[in-house]
């Protein structure tokens, strides 16, 4: 008995330790990378990884924003229509577009396909001895493989953001005024109103965090990706789950951290999702 | 041997992978010019150390010199100067994939120097002649080649910034016992065109004949007595055959025996 609990403690205690390893590896190569932040970018990298993060990505994210539009369209109408408030409806899809959904599901959907992608590409390039290669001739594998991927991710994701966000208001009022016949000025004039420079603001910063986590995770993976196909397979997928968890508790402690800072700044204004009325 | 002066020297190096000792107490000198064969059962460390000469790895205990200097104690943009002074020619030739075979031999040329394009062109073409092979494979990414042109194009690449030291890491594995001969014309005749030291790791005995001054067997840590040296020899091909290390013959003429029962002993423990 007495045996089977210290074997337990023991494993307890393992665990612990792998954790707290992990975390230190994480929080090194972070500062790895961020150390190579004010060097020059190699030259040639930058813009196809740019094109295959961003330009490759629009597609889904235009349809993910605008599908995200859509079902808070269909979702919220019978509430509001109940209530004879049909016509407030644009202001309440595009608050939610544009402060948490749109950032929140883009950066969700980019996880999956850039985040996913990097990891499997520098898995691979980890257990074929691609990366001792360029260690060999003189690169720093840091420098010329995960900044560009650190600096494309942090400076499209925001920008994609905004085109989700766009989809996502065009989604919603497709719906609410060809679907549910809500007159199209009433719709327009009540969701204009409601959506202030600081909602969009937030909506953009927090793009930026999602982007850095999304590339530091995925390019860390790749890195310490075991050998062969289930290695990189593994490396892929848990690069979309801590992207995934992170993006998560990035968005609350950034919404807690930006609704105190609008306090903070503009205190006899308030911040209607989570400030008092 | 072609020199006395040690040009990379390994003092006392012990190497601990994941919990595991894989290298234990290595001693080696490697004078200039030489060419030293590393041979061994697999999983025996030979990769490993051929890793720890260009600090991709670094020894838990022990020091590695190359031209006096400690590889694990400079600062990163003076062992980024010694690393380019070595040339490596992976397994699996690790070539860039989505790169073109120019871009994969130009690399090193154009990420350090300032080197015109007519240049960089004319020295990738001379090294993919020296390595038998035209200009066609030059804009062919490295999946479209077969695994000897692959090899063939590693060692271009490995090649073009003039490295004084060639490693070669199992540069005959997998390949038909033609290309096997290719490959080992064209690790003689770099070192004919080149005064390169070089250290191949190999499992092949042909190669170590043709191509090797010097030979030393490596012992899987695991199989051996308390402190028995992990080298168990160390001199010329010729003098390979004479050793009266029972395990040495039995690696030269690659013969399983008592291996055969302790496998299937492992097997029948594990399952």
């Amino acid at each position: 008995m007495a045996d089977s609990a210290l074997q337990e403690m023991k494993t307890g205690w393992t665990k612990v330790l792998q954790a707290l390893e992990a975390f230190g590896d994480m929080a090194l190569f972070c500062g790895q990378v961020l150390a190579t932040v004010p060097k020059k970018l190699p030259p040639g990298t930058f813009i196809p990884i740019c094109y295959r993060v961003g330009v490759q990505s629009v597609p889904v994210v235009a349809l993910t924003g605008l599908f995200i539009g859509m079902v808070l369209a269909v979702q919220a109408h019978a509430q509001f229509q109940a209530l004879g408030l049909a016509t407030q409806l644009g202001h309440i899809i595009n608050v939610s577009v544009v402060r948490e959904l749109g950032p929140v599901l883009a950066a969700t959907m980019l996880a999956g396909r850039v985040g996913s992608a990097i990891a499997a590409e520098l898995g691979t390039m980890k257990v074929t001895e691609q990366i001792d290669a360029l260690t060999c001739l003189g690169m720093d594998p840091i420098h010329y493989l995960a900044l560009p991927r650190f600096l494309a991710c942090v400076l499209l994701i925001p920008t994609l953001t905004i085109l989700a966000n766009f989809m996502g208001v065009i989604g919603g009022s497709l719906i609410c005024t060809w679907i549910y016949h809500i007159d199209p000025y009433h719709y327009w004039q009540n969701a204009r109103g409601h959506i202030s420079l600081w909602d969009l603001t937030t909506g953009l910063i927090k793009p930026l965090f999602f982007g850095g986590a999304i590339a530091l995770i995925a390019c860390q993976r790749g890195f310490h990706s075991r050998a062969g196909a289930e290695g990189v397979g593994k490396a892929a997928t848990s690069a979309f789950v801590l992207s995934f968890i992170s993006i998560l508790v990035l968005d609350f402690f950034l919404g807690l951290f930006l609704n105190n800072l609008h306090r903070f700044l503009w205190p006899s204004f308030t911040v209607r999702a989570f400030g008092p009325e | 041997m072609s020199g006395d002066k040690p040009w990379l020297r390994l003092e006392k190096v012990s190497l601990t992978l994941a919990g595991h000792r894989v290298l234990h107490n290595i001693s080696l000198d490697i004078p200039r010019g030489q060419t030293l064969a590393i041979i061994g059962e697999s999983g025996c460390g030979k990769t490993v150390l051929l890793k720890t000469l260009i600090a991709l790895m670094q020894p838990s205990e022990g020091k590695v010199l190359f031209d006096g200097r400690d590889m694990n104690d400079l600062p990163p943009d003076l062992l980024q100067k010694q690393r380019l002074r070595i040339g490596f020619l992976f397994q699996g030739a690790a070539l860039f994939d989505s790169m073109t075979v120019f871009e994969n031999i130009a690399f090193g040329l154009a990420a350090h120097g300032r080197h015109s394009e007519e240049e960089i062109r004319a020295r990738v073409a001379q090294r993919l002649q020296e390595v038998g092979l035209n200009s066609a494979v030059l804009e062919k990414k490295p999946a479209e080649l077969s695994g000897g042109m692959r090899k063939r194009i590693g060692l271009a690449r490995a090649l073009i910034l003039n490295p004084e030291v060639m490693l070669y890491d199992e540069p005959t594995t997998g390949l038909d016992p033609i290309m096997t001969d290719v490959i080992n014309q064209l690790i003689l005749q770099t070192r004919k065109a080149h005064p390169v030291t070089s250290i191949v790791v190999t499992h092949e005995m042909k190669t170590v004949h043709r191509v090797a001054d010097r030979v030393v067997l490596l012992h899987p840590l695991a199989r051996l007595k308390s402190l028995e040296p992990q080298i168990l020899f160390d001199g010329t091909p010729a003098e390979l055959e004479a050793c009266p290390d029972e395990r040495v013959g039995q690696f030269i003429r690659g013969e399983a025996r008592e291996r055969l029962i302790e496998l299937a002993m492992q097997e029948n423990g594990e399952s």
